[in-house]
């Protein structure tokens, strides 16, 4: 009796975990795909394509929201776990984070579907969009080649500046900078115009590292870039140096705001928008932002200011919304067909018209506005880390871009950061050879 | 004899079923607390001793206490979060329990208005993290910051400051936004405490001739060791797992000078992604709070007896 006692709720509860853990495995075909996204400023333009696309083909597409990006992650995290990852969906996060979930097999290989009639789906992206979610015959996660992501919209994120407060401080409005020392020089006399030279939301730390990738793209090449992800040249190298350097120079330049380095990437557009700063380093999406905000603004574009002449400019871009189709689901062809009809042009010009998001989708570049056009030229010498042959580890760049916002605070000079990353490099190197 | 068996025999089944009943009562309290506490925590337990990322099937590989010999010997940057959660729960535990006892016991003495200040007093609790985060944000904030901008205009324009963004203010900046939202907690216990403590025994303290202080010092205090008690556990347990409002001021930075543990964990899943590591830190966390909570559970008992 009393064992039975004892035994009883625990059997209660494995029965219950047992149900729980079928409950989410079985999922019959349906004439209903589940959606699950991120964007709160994209989901009610997903809501109205999901209804179009009902009325069109009777399949009923349910879109489900999760924000914050955290909120979603985790979602999706414990959708692999458990085995109940909705039909389609995106991947947020690194290429060893996308990797692990088509190693996982939650993802499926869409080179079929986008080879078929003479590769005409695929045609119809930007070639660099898709590149993002292309995996080459070799690579070191060792996932099979192939494609497993359709874009639906891209970006790019370059400068980007006030040409009302350019012409306030004397300069060419027309002329945005193209070196360092120019992108300096616009910076002091924007602040002797009365406002903040440079505003960027840096305490957020993948905007600080996709100015530095540029920045050492322009400066060392992509070959010595990658050859340091590869644990072959160090980041004591006198060009990382360097490059950590130029924002030793920002600091002491004294233009940039002065809390840029625990500002949120939001509080920056606003102060941009409220033209409080005269150039800010954000992507092409912050236009909506910055119109809903001050539509008078006059803006420009350039791309991050040169280093060294020896080798392009380069842009962070052409990665964007990425949705997956989960290879376990029931409905994979029904999924593969909606994704396939959302990045049909009417559908593509249909989000571009009220999201102002650069579309994945080529030949709607006359539908631009000016400025999107702007953002969307510098594609071609866009680079990406979810393009790159190589990836660097997370705790690298972690240390690599906390230690520019101490050079930025004046706690440690660019040597030492340089040092402390080299550190942390190589244990990775050790954990992960 | 018949009947005296039938007695017994009624009686133990009586007694049984009241057996089953009790334990049927208990039942869905005990498999609740089963499903939500015990087995998410042997869950964390058994996935901090894995290499995992969360995603690949199988739970990873098991890889003994590699772990916890990172966590405790070699990752700087956990031990960093968990120095900035330890200051910050100092100010709290010193600064904030100090002016919530001093306001507490001044709005127990029957000031006026005090149920008005009860009212306001009460108020920043039950804001969310997040909108005070937003608030004390747009105070602190640099160039445009509110407090800044007074500071200008009283003529103290070189006491002006990027608060969160200087190594040497942004964690007391951030303690002093966790302290006023938390300040309302500790100020309505401690007031509860003082209005329990029979006032018969204050009224024959001072017929006997004690004054203020001796009243304070030899009734009061050891009266409220209970409550302080109370207070400092849930200052602790409440200022070492801040979060929300640092993701919403400066998530983290500069360079990690307001780094908390809670977001090291949440870093490790979300951006690593290391489930197993973070599993582990979280293990390692929750000892480090047991053992604090333990240690100040006993100096209160001593401080009591003597």
């Amino acid at each position: 009796m009393k064992r039975w006692l004892v035994l009883s709720p625990l059997a209660l509860l494995a029965l219950m975990i047992g149900f729980g853990a079928c409950k989410s495995r079985v999922k019959p075909e349906s004439n209903e795909i589940l959606f699950w996204h991120w964007m709160t400023d994209r989901d009610k333009v997903f809501q109205e394509l999901a209804q179009q696309y009902e009325q069109q083909t009777g399949v009923k597409v349910l879109v489900r929201l999760y924000a914050p990006v955290e909120a979603y992650s985790q979602n999706v995290s414990v959708g692999a776990q458990t085995n109940s990852l909705p039909d389609i969906y995106g991947i947020l996060g690194d290429t060893k984070i996308k990797a692990s979930f088509i190693k996982a097999g939650h993802v499926l290989r869409l080179d079929e579907a986008l080879d078929a009639d003479n590769g005409a789906w695929k045609k119809s992206f930007y070639k660099e969009a898709l590149e993002t979610s292309y995996f080459p015959p070799v690579n070191q996660f060792n996932v099979p080649q192939g494609i497993y992501g359709v874009p639906i919209d891209v970006m790019t994120i370059p400068m980007i500046y006030n040409k009302k407060l350019f012409s306030k401080a004397g300069l060419d409005p027309n002329k945005p900078p193209e070196t360092w020392s120019q992108f300096i020089e616009a910076g002091k006399k924007l602040k002797e115009s009365g406002v903040t030279g440079f505003v960027s939301g840096w305490a957020e730390g993948w905007l600080i590292y996709s100015m530095a990738t540029d920045l050492a793209h322009n400066l060392m090449g992509a070959d010595k870039v990658m050859d340091t992800f590869r644990g072959k040249v160090p980041y004591t190298d006198p060009q990382w140096v360097e490059l950590l350097g130029a924002f030793d120079e920002l600091k002491k330049a004294g233009f940039a705001d002065n809390s840029m380095v625990s500002m949120l990437n939001k509080y920056a557009e606003q102060a941009f928008a409220t033209e409080h700063s005269g150039i800010t380093f954000n992507g092409s999406w912050s236009i909506n932002v910055f119109e809903g905000m001050n539509p008078n603004l006059e803006l420009g574009v350039f791309r991050v200011p040169a280093l060294s002449n020896k080798f392009p400019r380069t842009v962070w871009g052409a990665a964007g919304s990425v949705f997956n189709v989960n290879a376990k689901s029931p409905n994979k062809e029904k999924a593969v067909a909606f994704l396939k009809w959302l990045t049909e042009p009417d559908q593509a010009k249909f989000m571009l018209g009220r999201t102002k998001n650069i579309p994945a989708t080529k030949g709607l570049e006359k539908e631009f506005p000016a400025i999107i056009n702007d953002f969307a030229g510098m594609m071609d010498k866009s680079i990406h880390p979810s393009r790159f042959p190589v990836s660097e580890e997370p705790k690298v760049i972690e240390t690599f871009t906390k230690g520019i916002q101490a050079i930025l605070i004046g706690e440690k000079t660019p040597a030492i950061v340089s040092r402390e990353v080299q550190a942390a490099k190589e244990k990775s190197l050790k954990l992960n050879p | 004899m018949k009947v005296f068996w039938r007695g017994i025999f009624s009686s133990l089944t009586r007694f049984r079923a009241s057996i089953v009943s009790n334990y049927l009562f208990v039942l869905p309290a005990l498999i609740m607390f089963l499903t939500f506490n015990v087995y998410p925590f042997y869950k964390v337990f058994q996935m901090s001793f894995r290499d995992w990322n969360g995603i690949d099937p199988g739970g990873g590989t098991f890889i003994w206490l590699n772990n916890f010999k990172e966590a405790l010997f070699y990752d700087s940057t956990w031990w960093e979060s968990v120095r900035n959660a330890g200051t910050i729960t100092l100010l709290a535990l010193t600064l904030q329990n100090f002016l919530a006892l001093v306001l507490a016991w001044i709005v127990d003495r029957g000031v006026r208005g005090a149920q008005f200040y009860r009212s306001v007093f009460f108020l920043p609790p039950i804001l969310s993290g997040v909108v005070v985060g937003l608030v004390w944000n747009w105070i602190f904030r640099g160039e445009a910051g509110i407090l800044n901008r007074c500071l200008t205009q009283i003529g103290l324009g070189g006491w002006t400051h990027a608060w969160f963004s200087d190594i040497r203010t942004a964690l007391p900046a951030l303690a002093v936004v966790h302290m006023w939202k938390g300040f309302g907690w500790a100020f309505i216990i401690l007031l509860a405490g003082f209005q329990g403590i029979p006032r018969e025994l204050y009224e024959a303290a001072r017929v006997d001739g004690a004054n203020e202080f001796s009243v304070f010092w030899r009734i009061t205090v050891p009266l409220m060791v209970p409550v302080f008690t109370l207070v400092g556990v849930l200052t602790i347990l409440g200022s070492m797992q801040l979060y929300d409002l640092v993701v919403v001021t400066t998530l983290g930075g500069p360079s990690g000078h307001t780094e908390v543990p809670m977001f090291t964990i949440l870093r490790e899943l979300t951006d690593n992604p290391r489930f197993g590591y973070a599993s582990c830190l979280g293990v390692v966390f929750g000892f480090i709070l047991v053992f604090v909570s333990i240690v100040q559970l006993q100096v209160a008992k001593r401080t009591k007896a003597e």
